[in-house]
């Protein structure tokens, strides 16, 4: 029993038997979550970087009370105020980190491939907590795990991923993911900000039209504008945007079904998620977030062995 | 494979070891019985339901834990196990615990136990209630207050107590 690969770099890596024994394991981490003590000693003698090139609040808290709750030691790394700012290579600043005897490294990065890249040069697992527009591989397992834990299964559901495709790592990881575990997959954002050939690359459907994917969906997975990525405008204006793509109540309420509300967080209120749905009962988001601690520590725990087995 | 109990022997042997508790525990109190996951909870739900039946009105406390997290051995190559439930709904906090477990070897596995167990608060005293005890094999100072039937096996050799829930029939069979 392990996982096929040495390091968790995307999604389009694991088996499907490695996302169910990822989930297996997170259903056990879970109820270690709501004991009196959150806390167990599996990981005690494990060191841990979290090594963050690129702004991140609630990823860096999670892999962080992930880390802490199987008893691992922590360090944090944030590049601004180092010395990548002075012009620090990659492979230098994690070899520098590395030499202090470090066991994991987790790591965010705004180019894509970073993680990849990293783990040809360096010998421990590597955990990718989002590079670029490529991947967040644990953001889709404990996107899954929540719609499994919603629903049942994740097998034979309907998902719609809302918003900006283009610019997202959990869009495509959550494809990667969902398509893996047999769920049927609907883009729909406005064309500018969905890839041209998204449908035959990676078999999903595409819409342009947010009522008609709501209408077929069980889940409508919505996510951030993410107004940094974007160079030049994709759309004319949020309030535009928000008008022909935003999620709110009477757009739900037209539907002839109640279907689950998702968001990767942090949320634009009031742009592609209106506060009232937002704050619904139809709405796992908290849900998500509770679950995303479970599903990196199961992650964590899968990877941390000093020699790994390879199938 | 020689057959060390029977079906019938290892009933008597439940039988036995329920009988016992009672002796000592009577009322039940301030007891908590906790099986082992993933083996010894077939022992425990044995004892479990015969304590039931022997004492109708008693409310017995009953959980399985499950140790997977808490193993010293889970960077070796046989270490990373698929965790099992844990389910204690109820703190152990100044309660008289009885670990159950099918077969006591090295003592690894009750360490882990205890130190899982103390998770869920300090018990005033802790016993153990084994199926087969493996003497001479312990690789740590744990032995058992309650014992089903104690063997002396080499180590090559293998204990394996197959349940009829799991494995179709009861017996304690030992493999060379």
């Amino acid at each position: 029993m392990s996982l096929s690969v040495k390091h968790l770099l995307g999604i389009r890596d694991l088996t499907r038997q490695d996302i169910e024994l990822i989930f297996q394991t997170a259903d056990q981490l879970k109820e270690v979550l709501q004991r009196p003590i959150k806390k167990v000693p599996t990981l005690r003698d494990t060191t841990i970087v979290n090594v963050f090139f690129e702004n991140s609040t609630r990823t860096r808290i999670s892999f962080e009370l992930a880390e802490k709750r199987l008893g691992a030691d922590v360090v944090n790394f944030s590049a601004s105020g180092s010395s990548v700012s002075k012009g620090e290579t990659l492979i230098d600043t994690v070899n520098n980190i590395l030499s202090m005897k470090v066991d994991m490294v987790v790591m965010r990065h705004s180019a894509t491939g970073a993680p990849h890249f990293l783990s040809k040069h360096i010998n421990v697992p590597i955990v990718n907590a989002g590079d670029g527009i490529n991947e967040h591989p644990t953001q889709a397992l404990l996107d899954a795990f929540s719609i499994r834990e919603k629903l049942g299964s994740v097998e034979g559901k309907k998902v719609a991923i809302c918003g900006d495709i283009m610019h997202s790592r959990v869009a495509l990881s959550n494809i990667y993911c969902l398509k893996k575990l047999g769920a049927e997959v609907t883009v729909v954002g406005p064309p500018t900000l969905i890839p041209k050939h998204i449908a035959q690359a990676l078999d999903v459907n595409v819409s342009y039209d947010i009522r008609e994917a709501l209408a077929w969906c069980d889940v409508a997975n919505v996510l951030r504008i993410q107004l940094e990525r974007q160079n030049m405008p994709l759309f004319s204006s949020l309030r535009e945007y928000s008008l022909a793509y935003g999620v709110n109540r009477q757009l739900l309420d037209s539907l002839q079904k109640e279907i689950v509300i998702m968001h990767p967080g942090p949320i634009n209120r009031g742009v592609e998620l209106s506060s009232d749905v937002a704050d619904s009962g139809q709405s796992i988001i908290l849900d998500q977030v509770e679950n995303g601690v479970a599903t990196r520590m199961a992650v964590l725990y899968l990877l941390a062995r000093k020699e790994p087995v390879f199938n | 494979m020689k057959s060390i109990l029977t079906d019938r022997q290892l009933a008597i042997t439940i039988d036995r070891l329920s009988h016992q508790l009672i002796e000592n525990h009577l009322e039940f109190r301030d007891t908590v019985l906790i099986g082992l996951q993933p083996r010894g909870i077939y022992l425990s739900d044995r004892i479990y339901h015969n304590l039931k039946k022997l004492l109708p009105n008693t409310h017995i406390a009953y959980g399985k834990l499950d140790i997977t997290f808490y193993r010293d051995d889970f960077k070796s190559e046989k270490g990373l196990q698929a965790p099992n439930e844990t389910d204690i709904n109820f703190s152990v906090e100044n309660k008289r615990v009885v670990l159950i477990d099918d077969v006591l070897y090295t003592g690894r596995t009750i360490r882990s136990a205890m130190d899982a167990m103390l998770d869920f608060g300090r018990p005033a005293a802790v016993e153990l209630l084994v199926l087969i005890d493996r003497r001479f094999s312990r690789e740590l100072p744990i032995q058992s207050d309650y014992t089903g039937k104690t063997i002396d096996a080499i180590i090559t050799e293998r204990v394996k107590v197959l349940w009829k829930e799991r494995d179709g029939k009861d017996e304690v069979v030992l493999i060379a």
